[in-house]
Formats: structure tokens, sequence, C-alpha cells
């Protein structure tokens, strides 16, 4: 078995007197696509902020191959806002995926250009790689911008909740390419989401995030009533219906019949 | 074809040194100005390069006040102003116009006092529409060397930083997830802003650099899809209008009625505004596609 893609050690992260991430442990092979799921609030985001290095945990450590983190995590961020007027075009920006940290002009170059359409279309993005990224739709964008994490050829790729603004079969499409690509490449693809039915047929592995805590492994070991009740710390019951996972506090002495569904299920 | 040129251009134009020397340096500060302006428009600091400029109405007159050459003016208040933009957090998008028009209205505050000052000082009546509008048919080429390190300067900035500079100003998210330093590259590009405007506080004008700065860039963002060739776009358009400018401004000696030249910085501005109307029609007509 080769070394994991990420290691993730006993991370604690306070903040301001606030425990935000509480031991967390878990380890992604090469490889593969892992859904970090929790609701808002959980930790998802403090979480992919220490795996990028840009939070010190308070204690606890990310172990990540290659001795450049910036070269062995490709980031895909929640939040990407393009002014239609931005001269960029999606070529442009894969482009600066490879070479943007570095100072000076760019120069012409052929492997260079090469390596970027090769990168445009694995992800599907040939047709729309001349527009303007401001101008394209999210599900384009989000091609454009995982060409753009990828291009560098790191081991692990992060993708803070790139299903949230996303109709469902833009949602759908994003979600197979990640596990082609995951596939095809021996790439572990990390992406959290607060919803987890998108990614259930494609997922191999769930890193569930509550209050803090995680439990980490494939989706059938883990949404489960008896671990989710024990990662919550108090009653939770993980309903199955029409190939669709529902969340909701179970029934306790303390739960109140007219309010079924507690402050952190999932209902979907 | 001769009387056609003959017609156009007035004579003397080409032979006259102030010309050359105008044109020397309206060029430069065009081509500059014009350039980085594609940043200062892409990433939403317009604002703050218009108070920038601005506020060189308060550097020129100090420098006038005190006896030294008004470059040093506009560049001194130009730098120092960015600086304090830059603490008090222009490269937040929220905090961005907070602190520009914070140091706007203290510059305006500054300059009140000094053009006052300046204007009640004996035998100063050209000074201070000079600082206002500019004076390119004026400068000394004493001016040249210092106005030729000054663009290097923020040439080699800019293309040092091209990269970097690029992909904050996108998504200053991906930027710091691949380990750029976003504050030191945003500050560096203020710096080279700041430098820019003193240059074309210079030539065009305290109150008028803005348009030299923002308007070519924002023609070029209307007429091409890459970043590299919208720089060098703006930069064309910049150094078009100018020269155009200058023609016109040595034309306008010749117009009735009232055969008194016109400022060269109002036809450089009016033709920056004709240049951006005229991008407006031709991505309308050019590319309904919108792509």
């Amino acid at each position: 078995m080769s070394a994991p893609a990420l290691q993730v050690e006993s991370v604690t992260v306070e903040l301001g007197g606030r425990r935000i991430l509480d031991e967390i442990s878990f380890k992604l092979p090469p490889g593969g696509l892992t859904g970090l799921i929790g609701s808002n609030g959980a930790g998802k985001t403090t979480l992919m902020r220490v795996i990028l290095g840009q939070l010190t945990p308070t204690r606890g450590h990310v172990q990540i191959p290659g001795a450049d983190r910036r070269r062995s995590v490709g980031y895909v961020p929640q939040k990407f806002l393009l002014d239609p007027d931005m001269p960029l075009r999606g070529r442009d920006l894969v482009a600066l995926g490879l070479d943007g940290h570095r100072l000076g002009l760019p120069r012409p170059d052929r492997v260079r250009r090469e390596h970027v359409a090769e990168m445009l279309a694995a992800v599907g993005a040939e047709s729309f790689a001349d527009t303007r990224v401001g101008r394209l739709s999210g599900g384009e964008q989000q091609r454009i911008l995982i060409a753009h994490a990828l291009v560098s050829r790191p081991p692990l790729l992060l993708l803070d909740e790139p299903l949230a603004n996303l109709d469902l079969r833009s949602a759908r499409e994003v979600v197979d390419l990640l596990a082609t690509i995951a596939r095809e490449q021996r790439l572990s693809v990390l992406l959290s989401a607060h919803e987890m039915n998108a990614l259930l047929p494609a997922m191999d592995r769930v890193v569930y995030l509550a209050d803090g805590r995680a439990a980490c492994g494939p989706a059938d070991e883990v949404v489960r009533s008896d671990v989710l009740t024990r990662l919550y710390g108090h009653p939770v019951e993980v309903l199955r219906v029409h190939g669709r996972v529902i969340v909701v506090a179970g029934d306790s002495d303390e739960a109140e019949p007219s309010h079924p569904h507690h402050h952190h299920a999932e209902a979907f | 074809m001769h009387t056609i040129l003959r017609a156009i251009v007035e004579p003397g134009f080409f032979s006259s040194y102030a010309v050359q020397l105008a044109a020397a340096f309206g060029g430069v500060v065009a081509v500059i100005a014009a350039g980085i302006g594609v940043f200062t428009v892409i990433r939403g600091q317009a604002f703050a390069g218009e108070a920038l400029g601005d506020m060189g109405s308060a550097g020129g007159s100090s420098a006038y006040l005190i006896g030294v050459a008004p470059i040093w003016g506009f560049l001194g208040i130009s730098v120092a102003a960015s600086a304090v933009m830059e603490l008090i957090g222009v490269q937040r998008a929220r905090g961005r116009d907070l602190a520009t028009g914070v140091v706007l209205g203290a510059g305006f505050g500054l300059a009140a006092l000094l053009l006052y000052l300046g204007m009640s000082h004996p035998g100063t009546t050209g000074e201070i529409p000079t600082i206002l509008f500019g004076s390119i048919f004026t400068l000394s080429s004493s001016n040249l060397p210092i106005v030729l390190t000054l663009g290097a300067i923020t040439v080699v900035t800019i293309a040092t930083l091209y990269r970097p500079l690029l992909l904050v100003s996108v998504s200053p998210e991906l930027a710091a997830a691949r380990g750029i330093p976003v504050r030191v590259v945003g500050a560096s590009y203020l710096f080279a802003l700041s430098i820019a405007v003193a240059l074309a506080d210079l030539t065009i004008g305290a109150i008028l650099s803005t348009a030299l700065l923002v308007g070519p860039a924002a023609a070029a963002l209307r007429l091409t899809s890459r970043p590299h060739t919208a720089i060098l776009a703006a930069s064309g358009i910049g150094l078009g209008c100018t020269w155009l400018g200058l023609l016109l401004a040595w034309d306008s000696y010749y117009w009735p009625p009232f055969r008194h030249g016109w400022p060269v910085s109002f036809f450089v501005v009016t033709l920056v505004l004709i240049s951006y109307l005229l991008s407006g029609l031709r991505r309308r007509g050019g590319s309904g596609s919108g792509a």
C-alpha cells in the first residue's frame, strides 16, 4: 500500500475560546472521491483551511506527500464571482494554475500550451475555453476551476461546496467528472457538501463532521444510525427512502414529537 | 496628399521642439498609465486611482510653495496616500471605498489649504491651473530623466508581478491557495499605481489624470478577452488619444473665434471618452454572442 494522499492526525482547532475542530483524524488513500459532509458550522471550511496550510491547528498536524504544499494540493474555492468584463478566458485561468505563482512575464511555450489544452479536454471544457470566464455558467466555471486546480498535477484536490450553486443536472455532471478524473489519474478528491445525496452514487468514502468531530469510512459504514448517534452525542436516525438518505434527530425521551427535525437534521 | 496633411496639421507642428518634448512626455506617460489602468479597472480600484490623482493637487501646490519641481510633490503625495490607503484596508473589498473616501477627503482639505496659500503668494497666477489641469507644453526637458526612471520602475514592477497580480486580481482565494502573498502583491501594485498616477498628474493634470488611467483600459476591456492584449490595447489607445490631443491643441491656436490655444488635457480627455464610446459600438456590433 502506497503512502496516503492526505493524513489528518488529531487536529484540534480552537478559535476565540471555541473548539471548532475536536481531535479530527482520518487518512485518504491515493485515488478516490471522498465527501466531507456536515451541516453549516460543522467545521468543513476550517478543516479545508488547515489542509491548505492557511490555518495552523491548535494541536495535531496534517501530512501531505511532497515538499511544497501549494503544488501538492489543488483547490477550488466556494465563492467565485468574476466580472463578465474581466479580460480572462478559461484557457488563461488554467494556464495561471500552471505558473501563476511565478514572477516575470509568461513566455510563449508550446509545452505549456499543450498541457493546458490537455487539461481542458480532460474536464470537457474545450468548447468554452476561449470565452471570458465571467460569462460562463456556474457549471462551466466549475469545470474551468477544476482544470485550474489540476493542471499542476497535484495528488490531492480540495473543493469547497462545489455543488452549492449548481442545478441538479450540472451538479451530477461535476460529480461524475470528478469521479472519472479521480479514477483515471489516481487523484484523491475531497469535496465538502452539506447535501450528500448528489454524491452518494460516486463517493468512495465519507468524512462526516458534526459539532467539530468526525467519522470516516465508506458511506455504508458511516451513514448509519448508531455511528451518527455516537458522533452527535444524541439519538439520530438515518432513513433510506428511494435510494436517498435522510438524517433526522431520532425519537428519544427528550425529543418533542412536534419537532421531529432537530436543528442539525438534514432533510432533503 | 501634402495639402491634406497641411489642412489637418497646422504649420510648425512637427518642427516645434515644444511639441516633440510634449509628445515624448505624453507618450511615455500615456503608455504607462493606460497599461497599469487595466489592472486598476479589473481590481475595481478606479476610485482609488481617482483619489490618488486628485491628491496630486495638494502635492503639486505644496511642491510649488516649497520651491521644488512639481513632479516631486505629485510623487510624494501619491505614494504617501497609497500607503495610507493600504494601511486602512484598501485591499479588502468592503474597506476599499471607505479607505479611499477617507484619504480623498483629507487630500482635498489639504489641497484647499495649499492652493489658497499658493494663490495668495505674490506673482503666482499661472501655477494653479497648471497643477490642476496639466502643463504638458511647458514641461522642461530636465524632467525627462525623472519621468523615464519613474516609468521604468512601474513597468518593471508590473512585468515582474504580472502572473501573481493577475491571479490575485481574479481571485485572492485561488492565489492564496497557491501560496502567493496576496497582500504583498496588492501593496506592490498600489505602489506602482501611485507612481503612474503622479506621472499622469504631471502631464494632464491632477484632476484629469483618472481619465488617462481608467478610460483607455475600460475601452480595451471591451475589445479583447485576453489580459496581455488588453494592456497593449489600452496603452495604444492612451498613446493615440494623447498624441492626437497634442495635435488638436496645436491646431486650436488657429481656430476661430478666439485664435487662442485650447488646453491639451481637454482634447485628451475628450478623445478618451470618444474611444470608450466607440469600443462599446464595436462590441455590440462585433460579437453579439457575448463571447
